[in-house]
């Protein structure tokens, strides 16, 4: 008859209530109230915009169904500034990972001036990309610094950001000059949980630096590996002030991204209910997205 | 044969760190460009040198002449202070909260805490604009201040970092009859100094380097922030192609960073490390 004495979840939560401190609720209440007016709330009426047409200029919303959605998925410009953002990152998360890693076990050895080293490569990352892109707008100018250091050694003009296939890789390599001493620091957070026996034991039965890389150190970083990837598909998907800044997403729409598309159409041309729409797909595409790469980049390691 | 190791050993690091001080220079060499360029005198603008022969202020004078940047040096400050405040205050209460008191529902609103950081900042943005607009908070301080008073993130860092202080510490205070804000502010803030700075200097930088939130809720002068004043000044008419102006507005917009950076710099890798890389 044991069964009968066991409480029900309803009465052991209230159980619980009882034995609570109040000031727990008390403390909390700031955030509840936070959350509920500036995410909460938020979310919902995004949710209810999509729904519906507004220039908030005037009262009526009419409501539309899913024609904000079906516009969307019939735009050009929409698949355009996807496949905008696929090129970003094409370019941007390889080379973020190698120039990352590969800093990352240089800061690792002993090395000298590592101080001086690690403020070098994180400076930019302190910066506003907004002031950093209108520095690199001069510098990737077509006779800009670059060019002019390339014509030094016979080479160029390239049109880094005047020709349209070169324009989105040359914003993702200022990006991955901008944030690669974020994700260095995380894979040197990494490189220094590893145990160094490990390296030793593997030198003593005679492993290659090479095969120490590749058989221990890359598959104890892989957990950074996949925060790296993620943080930056997010980063990547969020893409707005460079090319407002560099390019206004230009030439022919190359570097026109999914939250700049989202910005114009919301304060250019005052359509809320269809911006709204573009954030919530995408916040749906970056949930996707990310998922899958933790699928199937992560892997179970243990030694 | 010792003496031809050594030679090549030597070499051999000569290489490692000229290719190392090669690329610090490639991520340095986009700032020395700028203060370069913004001490250059207009004729030496396309030459490649580095150090200006007549190094000249003039195009700090234009840029206080064109734009109110001295109030948006201001405007920064005080939003960006009073938001790191707040989010100092309101965050450690929460996280004490969570980590020092029992109540029914706590792991619930922890997870809530949680699922809120994975929320993409586009999905939020029009109706968080909407919401500005209705409460009449556009041109205002409190249209930037107020809808990041309390930060997901800073809860986190602090309910962790809370979870280690000895209970020992807080008995003895309670027994002296102190209430539980006594015990936050005057026991356990003292003892969590570096998560403090730590969560300060990133909540202050990711405002200070913002510049979508406060171009869509200020469009006003008076109430631009310094990164947004500048950024609009460097792409928009007023600067009229002036090169030396442009970077001697952003170098006033990055030096702040740069300088806090370099103070505190030990206090970022602490940030950085928190990110999640052990879990």
């Amino acid at each position: 008859m044991a069964i009968a004495h066991t409480p029900g979840p309803l009465k052991r939560a209230i159980q619980e209530l009882r034995r609570s401190n109040p000031v727990g609720y008390l403390f909390t209440l700031p955030y509840i109230l936070f959350f509920a007016v500036f995410v909460a709330y938020p979310l919902g009426f995004a949710f209810y915009l999509t729904f519906h047409n507004w220039n908030i200029v005037r009262p009526e919303r009419p409501f539309v169904g899913l024609r904000n959605y079906e516009r969307l998925l019939s735009s050009e410009l929409f698949w355009t500034a996807l496949g905008n953002t696929v090129t970003f990152l094409a370019v941007h998360i390889p080379l973020q990972i190698v120039i990352a890693l590969l800093l990352a076990v240089v800061l690792n050895q002993q090395i000298r001036a590592r101080t001086f080293f690690r403020v070098s490569f994180f400076l930019p990352f302190v910066t506003s990309g907004a002031i950093v892109s209108l520095v690199w707008l001069r510098l990737y100018a077509d006779d800009g610094m670059l060019n002019q250091l390339l014509a030094q050694v016979g080479l160029g003009p390239v049109g880094w950001l005047s020709d349209r296939r070169m324009a989105m890789p040359s914003i993702a390599i200022m990006a991955t000059w901008k944030n690669v001493g974020f994700y260095l620091m995380i894979f040197l957070a990494a490189l220094q949980a590893i145990p160094s026996q490990l390296y030793e034991e593997a030198y003593l039965n005679g492993a290659t630096a090479w095969q120490r890389f590749w058989y221990i150190t890359l598959p104890l970083v892989n957990p950074a590996v996949v925060l790296v990837v993620v943080l930056s598909t997010i980063g990547g998907f969020s893409l707005f002030v460079e090319p407002f800044v560099m390019t206004g997403g230009g030439p022919v729409d190359s570097t026109l991204s999914v939250v700049l598309y989202l910005y114009r159409q919301a304060f250019q041309f005052l359509r809320m209910g269809y911006a709204a729409t573009i954030g919530v797909v995408l916040a749906l595409i970056i949930f996707a997205v990310t998922l899958i790469q933790r699928r199937y980049i992560e892997r179970e390691v243990g030694y | 044969m010792r003496r031809l190791e050594s030679w090549s050993l030597l070499a051999r690091q000569a290489l490692f760190y000229g290719l190392l001080l090669l690329g610090a220079l490639t991520f340095l060499l986009p700032f020395l460009y700028m203060v370069s360029t913004s001490l250059k005198s207009p004729p030496e603008f396309h030459t490649l040198n580095l150090v200006p022969r007549n190094p000249t202020l003039e195009h700090y004078q234009a840029v206080f002449t064109q734009i109110p940047i001295g109030r948006a040096l201001f405007n920064s400050l005080f939003i960006y202070g009073m938001q790191t405040a707040s989010i100092l205050i309101f965050s450690s209460i929460v996280g004490y909260a969570l980590s020092r008191l029992q109540f029914f529902g706590r792991e619930f609103i922890f997870n809530v805490i949680l699922l809120t950081m994975m929320i993409p900042g586009q999905l939020l943005l029009i109706p968080l604009y909407i919401l500005i607009v209705q409460f009449g908070w556009t041109d205002s301080y409190q249209g930037i201040i107020v809808p990041g008073m309390i930060s997901a993130f800073g809860i986190f860092m602090f309910r962790q970092h809370f979870k280690t202080v000895p209970q020992d510490l807080l008995d003895s205070a309670r027994v002296d009859g102190a209430s539980d804000l006594v015990i936050l502010f005057r026991i356990i803030w003292p003892l969590s100094v570096p998560v403090l700075i730590t969560v300060g200097l990133f909540s202050f930088m990711g405002g200070w380097n913002d510049f979508l939130w406060p171009a869509i809720v200020n469009r006003d002068l008076q109430y631009q922030t310094l990164t947004q004043m500048v950024t609009l000044y460097g792409i928009g008419g007023q600067a009229g192609g002036q090169l030396g102006a442009i970077m001697a507005s952003a170098m006033m917009a990055v030096l702040p960073m740069i300088i806090v950076y370099l103070v505190f710099q030990r206090y970022y890798l602490e940030g950085v490390a928190s990110t999640g890389v052990k879990g």
